[in-house]
């Protein structure tokens, strides 16, 4: 177990290197100089530009700036906001955590919604539950996150006003106040999610249904809940997990419009407005923490995978 | 025993069926049984028709400004669906619309089939250091959610409708170069394979003449499934500003306009959602019709 861990970390360090490598050369590649353009619209010298470029090592070739970036990286030194021209790490620390629980929030409910309406749908197949469940599923795959958002937030933030559609709710101001503005931004980001989970419990709960542990449960009388919740719902559970896992990258990914749209402090608003800035050090930053969070998600559920499936070996 | 003569005969003609028809053909039959693949089918073909004859559909012409009938709800004065701040049709620019939409996704489609083919095959057929290369690139790639890495390298490229099919296009790739890859390991090892080779074929025949087939059926439901993804992706970018450009009427851009006008003109925002709604669920449909026609062991 120990062995396979550190071989995933190991394997894992060309991946992440090659990911540093996109986010540097996605900097690099931008045309224009950022200190040519500094001097075209600020007040800088030449001779200070001069200064500037060979201060930032901009003149010298591609693989020393690669290096000095990377060192960089690993002293945990993220850069200065161009525009803000405050700590890019700082930032990413106060705004990383909302993203984080805006994203398991809408796990949450996307698993609360999808493991039961999977098993009714599963056992009750080819019925009229079974059709509405599973057209709406196709819907919610189908639909684009940030239009559902929009129209949540007219509905139920502009028409009814039950519910605050702009930026996050604090404990101390009272648990509703905390969890009011947690429920538009989860909705509209997580069901998209509920919808592919419901399609993904029903298939597997349909599947396990079929083995034969399960026949021979039946075959020895027991009853149909027992069989379904005691014994084929924990191994028809085990792809609904991975699953959901692996798309928890994806949510912090969906984050970026879903943030922007309900003014979420998160990670995904602060690229979105870097974007908007062209604040180049801080797009890349962020696009760097996505992806290093993907890639540790990813791990951390491949080695879960073991604890929920005592069936799985990696030794 | 008198209905037991027309039982025989069906049975007997089930088994002629069988025989007769091709895997094609049944395939295609599977297709059309499957009510939902054809919904989505013909909800797929009204796009196509309205992109392909988008000037002769269209009531109005989707860039004509008037300010005299901006807001108009759907309905009023002659606008079925409507105009927006500008007072442009929304129908008209909807019919415009799904032109780009579906465009953008065929040849991003395109793009990433295609790409990811060649390298799939490449690492699949040939192993080693190639293999390790392409799949350290998949993985890299993979890493990254989609569209964090799309929105990063748009920002770069600047905003127009080619750096959208190209930034989808390199994005989308590494799915198929698995699914290909995944293939070719286990096509190469085949009995046919062996064949070609004892006859003389070279690796590129072998390759893309008899490996490459096999992998079709695959290919086609992928590439539903992923044109929906990619439709989804350029709303996506237009509606935060980085795919096509105003004025042109891209149905994410048309969102991204209307979400200033929540109140005054809600439908500014509710009907090009239902347009790329739509398109997409048509593809899904399509994409599941397919794997179940095609593919029954790829179902999820």
């Amino acid at each position: 177990m120990l062995s396979y861990i550190t071989r995933r970390l190991l394997i894992s360090i060309p991946v992440l290197l090659g990911i540093t490598f996109i986010t540097f050369a996605v900097l690099s590649l931008t045309p224009g100089d950022p200190i040519r353009m500094m001097l075209a619209t600020e007040k800088i010298t030449p001779e200070v530009a001069d200064t500037l470029t060979s201060y930032y090592g901009l003149d010298r070739p591609w693989y020393v700036q690669y290096g000095r970036y990377l060192g960089n990286l690993l002293r945990g030194d993220l850069g200065v906001s161009i525009t803000s021209r405050t700590s890019i790490a700082e930032s990413i620390a106060q705004r990383l955590p909302n993203t984080i629980l805006l994203a398991m929030s809408s796990m949450l409910l996307a698993l609360l919604i999808a493991v039961p309406v999977g098993i009714i749908s599963a056992t009750r197949r080819n019925s009229l539950v079974d059709y509405t469940a599973l057209t709406a599923a196709m819907v919610g795959v189908s639909m684009p996150s940030y239009w559902l958002g929009l129209l949540l937030l007219l509905q139920f933030g502009l028409r009814w006003k039950l519910l605050p559609i702009w930026g996050i709710g604090h404990l101390s101001d009272g648990l509703w106040d905390f969890i009011s503005h947690l429920i538009l931004p989860s909705v509209t980001l997580g069901t998209g999610l509920a919808a592919l989970l419901t399609r993904l419990t029903r298939a597997s709960i349909l599947e396990v249904l079929s083995q034969d542990f399960v026949r021979t449960a039946r075959a020895k009388g027991l009853r149909e809940r027992v069989v379904l919740y005691k014994h084929a719902l924990r191994s028809a559970l085990i792809p609904v997990i991975t699953t959901a896992g692996l798309q928890l990258g994806y949510l912090l990914g969906g984050a970026v419009i879903v943030e922007s749209i309900f003014s979420w402090p998160g990670l995904g608003r602060l690229t979105i407005q870097a974007i908007q800035k062209r604040d180049l050090p801080v797009i890349q930053t962020s696009t760097l923490i996505f992806a290093v969070a993907f890639v540790m998600v990813t791990l951390l559920v491949d080695v879960l995978y073991v604890f929920i499936d005592p069936r799985i070996r990696y030794d | 025993m008198t209905d037991r003569q027309p039982r025989v005969r069906a049975i007997e003609d089930d088994a002629n069926d069988v025989r007769r028809i091709s895997q094609r053909k049944r395939a295609i039959r599977a297709f059309f049984k499957n009510r939902l693949a054809v919904i989505g089918l013909l909800l797929l073909l009204g796009f196509v028709i309205c992109a392909v004859f988008a000037e002769q559909i269209a009531p109005y012409d989707p860039l004509e400004m008037d300010f005299q009938s901006a807001y108009l709800k759907p309905g009023e004065r002659g606008h079925v669906l409507g105009t927006d701040n500008f007072g442009r049709d929304i129908l008209s620019r909807l019919i415009h619309g799904s032109r780009i939409s579906l465009t953008v996704g065929l040849v991003v489609v395109t793009i990433a089939a295609a790409l990811g083919s060649i390298l799939g095959l490449l690492s699949g057929y040939y192993g080693g250091v190639v293999d390790t290369l392409v799949m350290r690139l998949v993985e890299v790639l993979a890493s990254f959610p989609f569209l964090i890495l799309a929105v990063a390298v748009m920002t770069v490229l600047g905003p127009s409708i080619y750096n959208v099919m190209l930034v989808l296009g390199i994005v989308n790739w590494p799915i198929y170069a698995r699914l290909v890859r995944s293939q070719v390991l286990t096509l190469r090892e085949t009995p046919f394979v062996e064949a070609a080779r004892a006859i003389g074929g070279n690796n590129a025949r072998i390759m893309f003449i008899h490996i490459l087939p096999n992998c079709t059926s695959s290919l086609i439901v992928t590439a539903a499934m992923s044109m929906a993804g990619a439709i989804l992706a350029t709303a996506a970018l237009g509606f935060l500003g980085l795919g096509v450009q105003p004025p042109t009427p891209e149905w994410g851009m048309m969102l991204n306009e209307g979400k200033d006008f929540l109140r005054r003109a809600p439908h500014m925002i509710t009907i090009p959602g239902v347009a790329i709604m739509l398109v997409v669920l048509s593809l899904n449909f399509i994409g599941d019709g397919l794997r179940d026609a095609l593919d029954p062991h790829m179902r999820v």
